[in-house]
């Protein structure tokens, strides 16, 4: 019996450490692409911005130097002095401008689609299908169609009987970014937000119904709660979207203009003349600003990216509670 | 310096990166690599990148090439349509000295980016006849005294102008200065049935175009952007008075408020449906506005020089020029296939086909040629006597300080003396 219960136990030790052994294996291919595709560009891009390209023209033959130069955080300094300065934080204050009102407006937009969508109706096929077609319209040839709309002899002036100049640099110039973009992406939290709609089990809203709670009680009480895990998700992404935005306004609009210039738009340009450094470091510089954001937006709020793994931490009773409250919805 | 090119191209293209450090470390590093490939030596089958053919007619002289040719056969390698891509494709495939593109139809404004990093090689003396060429549009192929490029599509502004209106206010003649232009236009705006229209108008959204405009409105009041010495020279009455004629149309209407939106297709569809007098664009709007449908000036218009201070305007240079790439493999095929796509003859045709302007002179004369092509004098005019834009290694800067300070005094933002000084110290800082 004893020497039963010994080789038990050794097969199930072994058995364990072959798991481990036998996963680690099967996840190595995934990190070796995940580190030739996500690491490796990562620490290329901090290695190239600390060099410069030479630039010095020789005044006989005009031939441009050639090589790279180390100059340790003279490109990150450069961001923040001088007329530069200037364009980043015009460019920050736009990235950041356009992130809070575009995520705002879509996300009121999305949640309003999803309720529509959620709703049992004639053609409601078609409703879903519909609303999605602009989520599938590649943003450039979006971008392009939105310009031709907000000519100045175009539709938009047309609608209004109006004599906008959408596409000069000024303010209305960000007021078209913002409709483009609406148009284009609260479909895609309309999308997320009716998957988790679908989740909230019907007798819920029947108890709520013989409790006597009004629609708005309703949907601030129940609908809303439930379905904030997938809102998060969906505001989430669209944050990190936003932060990144460069086509719309590059085709809409055009570059340069002060009103839509944003910081992937800056690290574009010096890439297209040709200098790596700085475009890497106002890469990096960005790079760190939507880590910062994406991370306290999952501390403060608690968006639930990483469902999985959480409920496999529950187990450990102590971890819970540093999560924080959302835990309970999450649940 | 071949690890340091690893992580730089990787950045870019992080499949290529691996090749491109492989070819670097090879070719002996650094700027050593010109030297060995200087001769024009090689023949075999040859790449033509470039924008899209639209005509098809380019397709035509490739095959024609190809059949006298067979071991030298060329590729067309369309570009896409827009001039940026078309550069930063080329620009990728210098830095990974690809030698996938052989000849390159190069901007007429990248020529000094492309030479001055060798990129592409000087074209060797005497071996292309260039006394043909019109003297700006070879121009625009130098760099530092030697040819970079053979001249192969040149372009020159006109004015188009709306004869039929201007002959009923009883004017019988374009006008050939600022003021006559506008004295012009306040009578064709008293006659009947012009209720709506404006006077003139070019391109000035924030792009290359109103490099061009305002170039040109520099050049055409006396001024100068950068000066015979190669040194930027735009803060200086002349330039300001080029400019405020641009600034004081916006003002007092003449130009519409829509124009600051206008590129060169926008500009044309508001000349063609009656919303302009006067309109400044490329040669290539007369036959779309002769043709297309919904042209409501068929008939109704005509072209001249366009206007400046004191007389005649002075041009901005477009074009394209063909370039042999550094990297190419056969580059005597590909010599001779840019010789044989600049002859008069392939020119000629060329013109016929598309109607893009010729860089040998004589055609301008050709009588048959004119009889089709109209305005073929009057663009000779505007052509000889046009400035190329400024020759810079870094010409995105300095063509973004252009338009940075064209377009902020356009839109009031600033005065024109603020714009013109602050143009002038930002080019210094550009052009040494």
């Amino acid at each position: 019996m004893s020497t039963g219960t010994a080789v038990a136990k050794r097969v199930t030790r072994r058995h364990d450490e072959g798991a481990g052994r036998l996963a680690a294996i099967l996840v190595s291919p995934t990190m070796a692409v995940l580190g030739l595709v996500v690491l490796y560009p990562i620490i290329a891009a901090l290695y190239t911005s600390l060099y410069q390209k030479n630039n010095g023209v020789n005044p006989k033959t005009g031939i441009v130097e050639q090589g790279d130069k180390f100059v340790g955080l003279q490109n990150y300094t450069a961001i923040f002095s001088g007329d530069t300065a200037s364009t980043f934080w015009t460019a920050f204050g736009n990235t950041s401008f356009f992130t809070v009102v575009n995520v705002v407006i879509e996300t009121a937009v999305g949640v309003a689609m999803a309720l529509v969508m959620h709703r049992a109706f004639r053609g409601r096929g078609v409703v879903r299908a519909s609303i999605l077609v602009p989520w599938a319209i590649p943003t450039a040839v979006s971008a392009l169609l939105w310009r031709w709309i907000f000519q100045p002899q175009g539709a938009a002036n047309a609608l209004f009987n109006s004599q906008v100049l959408w596409t000069a640099d000024g303010t209305p110039a960000k007021v078209a970014v913002i409709i483009a973009d609406t148009w284009k992406t609260a479909p895609f939290i309309g999308l997320l937000v009716l998957a988790g709609l679908q989740t909230i089990p019907n007798e819920v809203y029947e108890a709520a119904k013989v409790d006597g709670a009004t629609g708005w009680t309703q949907l601030f009480r129940i609908t809303l709660p439930l379905a904030k895990p997938a809102l998060l998700v969906a505001v989430l992404f669209r944050i990190l979207d936003t932060l990144r935005i460069f086509d719309l306004p590059y085709v809409l609009v055009g570059p340069h203009k002060d009103s839509v210039n944003t910081l992937s738009m800056l690290a574009f340009d010096e890439a297209n003349n040709i200098r790596y450094g700085p475009a890497a470091a106002y890469s990096t510089v960005l790079f760190i600003y939507v880590a910062v954001v994406a991370f306290l937006f999952v501390k403060i709020l608690g968006a639930d990216v990483i469902g999985a793994a959480r409920s496999q931490r529950k187990a450990a009773p102590k971890r819970n509670r540093a999560a924080g409250k959302p835990e309970a919805v999450a649940a | 310096m071949g690890g340091r090119q690893f992580t730089r191209i990787g950045v870019v293209l992080l499949t290529v990166g691996m090749l491109a450090a492989c070819g670097n470390s090879g070719g002996g590093g650094g700027g050593g690599s010109k030297s060995s490939s200087d001769a024009f030596t090689g023949r075999g089958p040859i790449t033509l990148a470039t924008g899209k053919d639209t005509s098809g007619n380019l397709q035509n002289q490739v095959n024609a090439w190809n059949k006298a040719h067979p071991s030298e056969k060329a590729r067309i390698i369309e570009l896409p349509e827009d001039a940026d891509s078309q550069r930063q494709q080329m620009v990728q495939n210098a830095q990974t000295k690809s030698d996938a593109y052989t000849v390159l139809n190069l901007d007429v404004i990248n020529t000094a980016e492309f030479a001055g990093n060798q990129w592409v090689l000087p074209i060797p003396k005497g071996k292309i006849d260039t006394s043909g060429f019109l003297p700006p549009a070879l121009a625009t192929a130098t760099y530092f005294g030697k040819e970079y490029a053979v001249p192969w599509k040149t372009d020159g502004a006109l004015l188009y102008y709306r004869s039929d209106l201007l002959k009923k206010a009883g004017i019988s003649s374009p006008p050939k200065t600022w003021s006559e232009m506008q004295s012009d236009c306040t009578k064709v705006l008293k006659q009947p049935g012009t209720k709506g229209m404006s006077c003139y108008a070019g391109q000035f959204d924030k792009y290359e175009g109103l490099t061009c405009n305002f170039s040109e409105a520099v050049n055409s009041a006396g001024g100068e952007v950068i000066n015979a010495q190669g040194k930027p020279d735009v803060d200086t009455p002349a330039a300001k008075k080029g400019l405020d004629f641009l600034v004081n149309g916006f003002k007092s209407g003449s130009i519409p408020k829509a124009a600051i939106t206008y590129q060169e297709e926008p500009s044309r569809r508001a000349f063609q449906t009656n919303k302009l007098v006067f309109m400044r664009n490329w040669p290539y709007a007369d036959a779309l506005m002769k043709k297309e449908a919904a042209s409501k000036v068929k008939g109704k218009f005509d072209v001249a020089p366009i206007p400046g201070l004191d007389g005649p305007g002075v041009s901005t240079l477009g074009g394209h020029n063909l370039a042999i790439s550094a990297f190419a493999k056969n580059k005597a095929s590909a010599l001779d296939f840019v010789k044989y796509l600049t002859t008069q003859d392939a020119e000629r045709k060329n013109l016929l086909a598309t109607s893009e302007a010729p860089t040998i002179a004589s055609l301008y004369d050709d009588q048959a040629l004119v009889k089709k092509f109209p305005y073929l004098p009057i663009l000779k005019q505007s052509v000889t006597k046009a400035k190329p834009r400024p020759q810079a290694v870094q010409y995105g800067d300095v063509t973004a300080a252009i338009e940075e300070n064209a377009y902020d005094a356009l839109q009031g933002k600033k005065t024109s003396d603020q714009a013109l000084k602050d143009l002038q110290a930002k080019l210094q800082t550009l052009i040494k």
